[in-house]
């Protein structure tokens, strides 16, 4: 013990204490400091990209799943729009089957009934004629009556005869 | 022999390093005329010599042991004794005396002289200490221990050269690291780069779990500077440069009361607490811990001081004696057995000099942990 206090020099001791403080506070402004925050900023960076790469591959299995229900749904739609598409058409087909029918018989409709009136009206024109002609064959035939029997009787064969040509 | 065979001793730990070489030239033809020439030396130099010099090679390398973990006021690389050459160089000589005086430690001329400074003259004592003397340089008192006066010695001895050699080079390794994450865009790069997981490690391994997340970053530069610190300079001791900073109890007092402090003036009132008047205990009880607990205040940081200087002096002074046995045993078998030991022990040592520091971080942060602990207390003591 007392060569241990000998040996103790006051001189050493404070220059020991002194650079050694001197160089804490130097260290800590010029080195440790800086090194720390680098090292601090470099996890902090690592720990974030990390993150983002986890957020990342989770939002991407999201937008894979979104994907596959959007896929899902439009195989749905499409389904639903042909089936929809499909049943339009029957109906479509069927309508303008009623329709086309529907038309058709009131076309023949209006046929037979323009059909009717064209013959009524041929009829009374023909009949018109007929009572024309006969008017005039009566007439003629009364002339040629009071004129000549067989003329007459002539006449009246030729104008049948005629008649039939009509 | 690179050194001629006049020459006679070198550093002991430079042979550490040459030993494979040197150290069985030495055994086999250059040692025996080596002592021969030291004693013809030794009893030329006697008489001018005030104080004598061990002549046995045993009490020669246990003088230079002792010597070598002292500090010293030159910075000697290797001495040729036959001639009485020293090859190193001085250090300023600062003391305190009636204002400062300051001159080079040449003047000393290692040990063998008195300096003499604005009419003051000083002696340098074997101990390494500076005496205030006369002229001629009479010490009083016996001659390991005089009782001259001492005057304040704040020297640029070896050991503070060394420490503001560390302070530079820690300084320009770290503040170069924290200059590159800016540069390249937060990664660090070139030589900070393998100190960069080191930081982390004591951030991750030391400060956090000891300290907690909490409070941890304001002890952060303490923790780091004291982890480097310790350990480049135990690295520079095992150098062939025979340094021993660490292993030098100014330098650890130094450290454990910086340590101290910091504990205490940043505690908060659960620690003072914990020390006065402990909780979840009878009151007798607390009375008697009151003291303990004080005292294991003042234990705490002079357990670092002592663990980091006994084990830094304890290497320092194995791994010299096995050096030393080469020489003394100036054959094949026992120089290359103690080579092989010696070899084994500096292995050792650079473990060592990690684990020192490793040890004094850890239990500084631990301290630093309990200083500014939240406890609950009604749970935490039954």
């Amino acid at each position: 013990m007392e060569k241990l206090i000998n040996d103790f020099s006051f001189g050493l001791f404070f220059w020991q204490t002194l650079i050694f403080v001197g160089l804490i506070f130097l260290l800590k402004k010029f080195a440790w400091k800086p090194i720390l925050d680098a090292v601090n900023e470099r996890e902090e960076g690592i720990r974030n990209a990390l993150l983002s790469a986890e957020n990342a591959k989770k939002e991407m299995q999201n937008l894979q799943a979104d994907n596959q229900r959007i896929l899902q749904e439009a195989r749905l739609e499409r389904d639903s729009l042909l089936k929809d598409a499909r049943e339009i058409k029957d109906k479509m087909i069927a309508d303008a089957k009623n329709e086309a029918q529907a038309q058709g018989l009131k076309m023949i409709e209006q046929a037979k009934a323009s059909i009717e009136s064209e013959k009524n009206a041929a009829m009374a024109e023909l009949k018109l004629q007929v009572s024309s002609l006969s008017l005039a064959i009566a007439e003629k035939v009364l002339k040629e009556e009071l004129s000549n029997k067989e003329a007459q009787t002539k006449l009246v064969e030729k104008m049948l005869g005629d008649a039939k040509l009509n | 022999m690179v050194f001629s065979n006049k020459a006679t001793k070198f550093i002991l730990l430079l042979t550490l390093v040459f030993a494979p070489i040197f150290g069985f030239a030495n055994e086999s033809d250059d040692l025996p005329v080596k002592s021969e020439i030291q004693v013809d030396a030794h009893s030329t130099q006697a008489n001018h010599e005030e104080h004598a010099e061990p002549t046995d090679i045993k009490s020669k390398i246990d003088a230079f042991k002792q010597h070598h973990v002292l500090d010293a006021h030159e910075f000697s690389l290797f001495e040729d004794e036959a001639t009485g050459a020293h090859y190193g160089f001085p250090l300023p000589i600062i003391l305190w005396d009636n204002g400062v005086q300051i001159f080079s430690s040449s003047k000393f001329e290692h040990g063998h002289e008195v300096a003499e400074s604005n009419g003051n003259y000083y002696k340098l004592g074997h101990d390494e200490k500076i005496y205030k003397t006369d002229a001629s340089g009479t010490l009083t008192g016996d001659e390991h221990h005089p009782t001259n006066i001492k005057p304040l010695d704040f020297s640029i001895t070896k050991s503070v050269l060394t420490i503001m050699i560390v302070a530079f080079l820690m300084f320009f390794v770290f503040s170069s690291l924290a200059k590159t994450y800016a540069k390249n865009g937060g990664i660090s790069s070139g030589v900070g780069r393998f100190f960069e997981p080191i930081v982390l490690y004591v951030r991750d391994e030391i400060a956090i779990p000891n300290i907690g997340e909490k409070h941890y970053k304001k002890y952060m530069s303490f923790l780091l500077t004291v982890f480097f610190f310790i350990w480049f300079l135990n690295i520079f001791g095992l150098t062939p440069l025979g340094i021993n900073v660490t292993g030098n109890i100014a330098v650890t007092a130094g450290l454990a009361i910086v340590t101290f402090l910091i504990t205490n003036l940043t505690a908060n009132k659960n620690y003072w607490g914990h020390i006065f008047w402990m909780p979840g205990v009878p009151t007798p009880m607390k009375v008697i811990l009151a003291p303990i607990e004080l005292l294991g205040v003042f234990i705490k940081p002079f357990a670092l001081m002592i663990r980091l200087y006994a084990n830094m002096f304890a290497g320092h002074i194995v791994l010299m004696s096995l050096i030393g046995l080469i020489f003394i045993f100036k054959n094949w078998v026992g120089g290359s057995l103690s080579f092989m030991l010696s070899f084994a022990i500096s292995v050792i040592e650079i473990l060592v000099a990690l684990l020192q520091a490793y040890i004094f971080t850890m239990l500084a942060a631990l301290y630093f942990g309990s200083a500014v602990e939240e406890h609950h207390h009604d749970e935490a003591h039954h």
